[in-house]
């Protein structure tokens, strides 16, 4: 019990000290893993929703291959990311592994297809005479995408806070490309996993509830905004 | 149907899907400044017409033409399209305010601000909306919805407005008031309109011209009259339901009802009607009773006729008469009535139908109707 009380203890102090490496690990994370929702939201919303809009051939299956996507394995993408990246792989001239860029690389693959797949829902789900309604309107076609965007806009927030949330948390992909170097790309999970290997468990609890509050935080703006579109 | 002021014109339209024609029309034209009504059962690519019409559905052949230019040519179908305002059965709303709403077409089009803001209230006030303005439009009703749709399409001033089923979907009080408002803002805008329905009450209430779908094609097109009266095959005369159709000018008052004047004869109904007001009479067959005696008779019927048979058609366990009394009439008649009667073509009948079997349809007077 007194490990719990005196982790507690020593991770509230650390926080109210703003403990400059405490503050660092955090502040990256947040960096990192916000680049990488940003990335993931450019690429998966814009190809969610030309999916979304658009047939051809093979649909389905791209379909199938994008929400399977959405439960893609960490360790998997950071494995991939690894090899890729490896001074002989295949964009190992690059000279990033090892690197917080390796780190974004990473964790914008995975949160990809969960943005991709919640946004092709998002936009499927709205009625199929919208798009003509708004043709109808005198749209062009870049228009009228711009507004099913809009009318998706609550099922998106979703999709940011679902990205965020998943990599922001992630810890496999980051120390395997991230390599968990000590004021370079130590962010709060594996910051986490290795102060608990060391038995410092103060530390990683501080570390953990970082983590929750930032996690807390975040989907409260959004949870915020998303709830006050909902008109009286 | 070839009228010189045709402002739309679909020429050999056909639209396959999966290999199946869905539409195929040789030649629809649309007058300008006129309500034309598709009506068909459900599936009968009434909607199907209104999208390929408005572009929104590619057709796999034909041509569209808008005031003699060719879309799709020089004339783009975007060109085209910032002519048109749909309206659908759903109202198809954004996620924002009613005001924003109807200001989505004029945002589209990027139209100054001052201006904007003029039109859609305007618009607003138009539909009677004006109150609503603010509103969420998740929270309208079904009927104030359909009215927000409508003060959309109308507000980006389009020369033609297509309607899909518009009032399918709300309850019958208010679509009567809806049909009063879209009745009256396209007489006075002059604005064309193409609507499908499967209601034939609707059309006749609207339409100046009616063309029947079936299995995507245009079976028939008229004035509703024409249509009502001469069907010109089975599948239209059972569909238009075989009532006797008369358009006639008000011509008096009288307390309760006023008389009618169709082609020359006065015809008694019951209601409200101005004098000078134009009307549709709908009479069923069944209320038509036909005698050998004089029309001098006093019976409380108070329309008495002397007519002609005309036609004679066994419908079944009846016998359907086409009458002619100087306009034309319809009744049914059973066998033995008819063997009683030693009825055949040719023979004087007197008609007697009474003023409150006569269903009546008010047109909207047109405001400076000198065409």
């Amino acid at each position: 019990m007194d490990i719990i009380i005196e982790g507690i203890k020593q991770a509230f102090i650390l926080l109210f000290t703003l403990d400059p490496e405490v503050i660092g690990i955090t502040w990256l994370s947040l960096k990192v893993s916000g680049i990488a929702t940003f990335i993931s939201l450019l690429i998966g919303i814009s190809v969610g929703t030309i999916i979304a809009l658009t047939q051809f051939p093979g649909r389905r299956i791209v379909i199938s291959l994008i929400n399977t996507g959405m439960g893609l394995p960490p360790v998997v993408v950071g494995l991939f990311v690894t090899i890729f990246l490896w001074r002989n792989g295949p964009l190992g001239f690059l000279e990033i592994l090892y690197t917080p860029t390796a780190i974004i690389i990473a964790q914008a693959i995975i949160a990809t297809p969960i943005v991709m797949g919640i946004s092709l829902a998002a936009i499927q789900q709205l009625p199929a005479n919208l798009r003509l309604q708004i043709l109808a309107l005198g749209a062009t076609r870049l228009q009228m995408v711009w507004i099913l965007v809009k009318e998706a806009r609550l099922p998106l927030l979703a999709a940011i806070m679902a990205g965020f949330g998943g990599i922001i948390s992630e810890v496999g992909a980051s120390i395997m490309v991230g390599g968990n170097i000590k004021g370079y790309t130590r962010v709060l999970t594996t910051a986490t996993v290795m102060e608990t290997s060391k038995g410092n468990f103060d530390i990683a609890m501080a570390l953990s509830i970082i983590l929750l509050l930032l996690a807390f935080f975040i989907n409260a703006v959004l949870t915020q905004i998303q709830q006050r579109e909902r008109p009286r | 149907m070839k009228s010189k002021k045709s402002i739309l014109e679909a020429k050999n339209l056909q639209v396959r899907r999966g290999g199946v024609s869905v539409l195929d029309i040789s030649y629809l034209g649309v007058p300008e400044g006129k309500v034309l009504c598709l009506i068909g059962p459900n599936g009968a690519g009434k909607s199907s017409l209104l999208l390929a019409l408005s572009c929104l559905l590619k057709s796999s052949q034909g041509e569209i033409i808008f005031r003699e230019k060719r879309v799709g040519s020089n004339y783009t179908v975007f060109d085209y399209r910032r002519n048109l305002a749909m309206v659908f059965q759903e109202p198809l709303l954004f996620d924002t305010t009613v005001f924003e709403n109807v200001a989505a077409g004029l945002k589209i089009r990027n139209v100054r601000q001052d201006k904007m803001k003029r039109v859609v209230e305007e618009y607003l006030e138009r539909f009677g909306i004006g109150h609503l303005a603010q509103r969420a439009a998740r929270k309208l009703s079904g009927g104030e919805a359909q009215r927000t749709s409508l003060a959309r399409a109308f507000a980006i001033k389009p020369e033609i407005i297509f309607l899909d089923e518009p009032f399918s979907s709300v309850d019958p009080p208010t679509r009567e008031s809806l049909m009063g408002d879209l009745e009256s803002i396209l007489r006075e805008t002059r604005t064309t309109g193409i609507m499908a329905t499967h209601d034939q009450m609707e059309a006749l209430r609207l339409s100046d011209q009616m063309a029947v779908i079936n299995e995507g094609k245009v079976i028939q097109v008229g004035s509703p009259a024409e249509v009502m009266n001469h069907p010109v095959d089975e599948f239209v005369a059972s569909f238009v339901g075989i009532e006797t159709i008369l358009s006639g000018k008000v011509i008096k008052r009288n307390a309760g009802t006023f008389s009618v004047s169709v082609a020359g004869r006065d015809i008694e109904a019951v209601g409200e009607a101005r004098p000078g007001e134009s009307v549709i009479l709908c009479i069923r067959p069944e209320n038509v009773i036909v005698s050998t005696g004089s029309s001098k008779e006093i019976t409380s019927a108070r329309n008495v006729f002397s007519s002609v048979v005309k036609r004679i058609i066994p419908s079944g366990a009846f016998y359907k008469v086409e009458l002619d009394c100087g306009f034309p009439l319809v009744t049914y008649v059973t066998n033995n009535a008819r063997e009683d009667l030693s009825m055949h073509e040719g023979m004087d009948l007197t008609a007697y139908f009474k003023a409150t079997a006569i269903h009546v349809i008010r047109k909207k007077l047109l405001p400076n109707s000198g065409e």
